[in-house]
């Protein structure tokens, strides 16, 4: 079930689309992982066969892709794995879902996530938590932890996910796929459920970083309905070079800190040492601003999510309780529909942006996102990608950290300064601790996937960690 | 410190009914949050500016026109309206 693009093509061509994507909603019907909060399998079938029957060309067409549950698809239950959104029905598609649509992609079912896509474990789904392929007592990491376990499953060779702080390489590293966090701006978010605006992005799984190229390739481009769109031709295919000769990779200490697994750790330098082998070279970096990425993302990030749920009031869609004057019904619309997580976000956004707080947060988090910008920039001058651990430790067990919050947190600590900075970076298998995937986390410069994705692709290449599945999943 | 005195300003801020059980659950676990982040009271921000954004983006216009690539027709609007009536979204009294 774990099939290529490639392979999934010729079998359409020698059979059908149909019985493609049968084959998958079959495997996801048996599934333990509850990767899914919903499916849609009379709507894929009859649109395979229409491809089938018209011989509908397109980069996707009749392959069957799953789509994370903040991203609006018109028809199709779209809750943000929240209660508030539940039986909520898009009007519209999102631009991503238009593009794939107009590419030949068949939509089998809306994925798991952290509700609102505040976690970094599926654990906070009003659903339920998925469970990680390679170990059904493990988290498949967050937010997009439904879209990676799909993946890593083989219950879809495609899915795309959201990356706030992590959302779509976390889950990558702890599934054992990759997943691409493009550069703020790349793909449109029309569409896309806010929660932190500034600092998401959509972003591709696949098994492979050739798949994933090709499902950017699909979704990326300009779209004048999200006014952070950004207006450049794109085309990443002629990016899947397996050459590394004279790139130069940067490898800043700080992202091997305390905390991080020495498993991993060894790991990540044997992935560099192996990229060095293919004709790279590497040299320490210093990100001294790294340390205080954390806080100011988790300032900006509530504080903008405290404004944008605003809008779930039980007015337009949505939960309502009954009615009683207007600012309590609003209040307690929130109160029902909410969970905790999503609550307690809400509380410290609206405190850190509340008078009296607001210089001491929300403003200091900004001008320290500045420096941390400019360590990003410092380091770009001398070389041409960062390499460093994507999570600081393979996937925990479901249950470990949940009730802790501030813990759940320090695990975004290598994640979250790349969307503060709004530059590209992939997530690859590159080893395995006692069974579990551990993946590496490559960086760009602003609008430089390109070189991103050749180190991706080369690693790929000439290693075989993309290629291990999770046994009896 | 957040006291459930504050969080019940902060959450009628954020028109956020919270319980008694709430309020006692929640100030435990966000003050250790808000400790972690007063680390960037020690970082000197003298003279940077605030970067609201990561790209170099200035106000973007459109012409002032009706898209109708992303408009809803009445019907469409309403459709997930938990209640609606004469083809408006139905607000609960204001008092």
């Amino acid at each position: 079930m774990w099939a290529s693009i490639n392979e999934l093509k010729e079998r359409i061509h020698a059979g059908s689309s149909e019985e493609i994507v049968a084959q998958y909603l079959d495997r996801i019907g048996k599934s333990k992982l509850n990767a899914f909060i919903h499916t849609v399998g009379e709507s894929a079938l009859s649109r395979a066969k229409e491809i089938d029957k018209n011989d509908i060309e397109g980069p996707l067409a009749g392959i069957p892709v799953a789509i994370k549950d903040n991203i609006s698809t018109k028809g199709i239950q779209t809750t943000c794995a929240s209660n508030i959104l539940k039986g909520y029905i898009p009007p519209y598609d999102a631009h991503v879902i238009e593009r794939l649509k107009e590419a030949g992609a068949v939509i089998i079912g809306k994925t798991n996530m952290d509700e609102f896509a505040m976690g970094t474990s599926t654990e906070t789904s009003f659903y339920g938590a998925t469970k990680n392929p390679w170990d059904l007592d493990r988290v498949p990491g967050g937010s997009s932890g439904g879209s990676a376990a799909a993946v890593a499953g083989g219950e879809a060779p495609l899915a795309l996910g959201s990356d706030t702080g992590g959302s779509v390489r976390c889950p990558a590293s702890f599934c054992g796929v990759v997943g691409l966090k493009p550069t703020y701006g790349v793909i449109s978010r029309y569409g896309l459920i806010a929660y932190a605006n500034s600092l998401e992005q959509i972003g591709p799984f696949a098994t492979s970083v050739r798949d994933v190229v090709t499902l950017f390739d699909v979704i990326a481009g300009y779209d004048p309905r999200d006014s952070t769109s950004v207006d450049k031709e794109v085309n990443y295919s002629s990016a899947l070079m397996n050459d590394v000769r004279g790139l130069n990779i940067g490898v800043p200490d700080e992202y091997f800190g305390e905390g991080t697994d020495e498993k991993v750790e060894k790991a990540v330098w044997d992935a560099i040492h192996t990229l060095e082998d293919l004709g790279a070279t590497w040299k320490k970096v210093a990100m001294p601003h790294t340390k205080y990425a954390l806080s100011a993302y988790y300032i900006i990030a509530m504080s903008e999510a405290s404004s944008n749920l605003a809008r779930f009031d039980g007015m337009r869609y949505g939960l309502r309780t009954e009615d009683q004057d207007w600012h309590t019904t609003f209040s307690q619309v929130r109160a029902a529909g909410f969970g905790d997580e999503v609550k307690r976000r809400i509380l410290l956004g609206t405190y850190a942006l509340s008078a009296g707080y607001h210089d001491k947060y929300y403003l200091k988090a900004l001008k320290v996102r500045t420096l941390i910008k400019q360590d990003f920039e410092r380091a770009f001058k001398d070389v041409d990608v960062l390499i460093t651990p994507t999570m600081p430790y393979p996937a925990f067990r479901l249950g470990e950290k949940i009730d802790d919050p501030m813990s759940l947190y320090l695990a975004d600590v290598d994640t979250v300064p790349i969307n503060l900075a709004g530059v590209p970076s992939i997530s690859i298998p590159c080893g395995f601790s006692d069974g579990l995937p551990i993946g590496m986390q490559i960086i760009g410069k602003h609008f430089d996937e390109a070189t991103v994705l050749r180190t991706a692709y080369t690693f790929e290449e000439n290693t075989d960690f993309h290629n291990k599945r999770p046994e009896g999943s | 410190m957040i006291t459930s005195k504050d969080l019940e300003h902060i959450g009628w801020l954020a028109r956020l009914e919270l319980s008694e059980k709430d309020k006692e659950e929640y100030a435990p676990k966000l003050n250790p949050v808000l400790d972690y982040f007063s680390e960037l009271d020690e970082v000197d921000t003298e003279g940077v500016e605030p970067a609201y954004h990561v790209l170099q983006l200035s106000n973007v216009f459109r012409e002032d026109e009706v898209n109708t690539k992303c408009s809803l027709d009445q019907e469409e609007a309403l459709s997930n309206a938990p209640n609606k009536q004469d083809g408006f979204f139905k607000a609960p009294r204001m008092m």
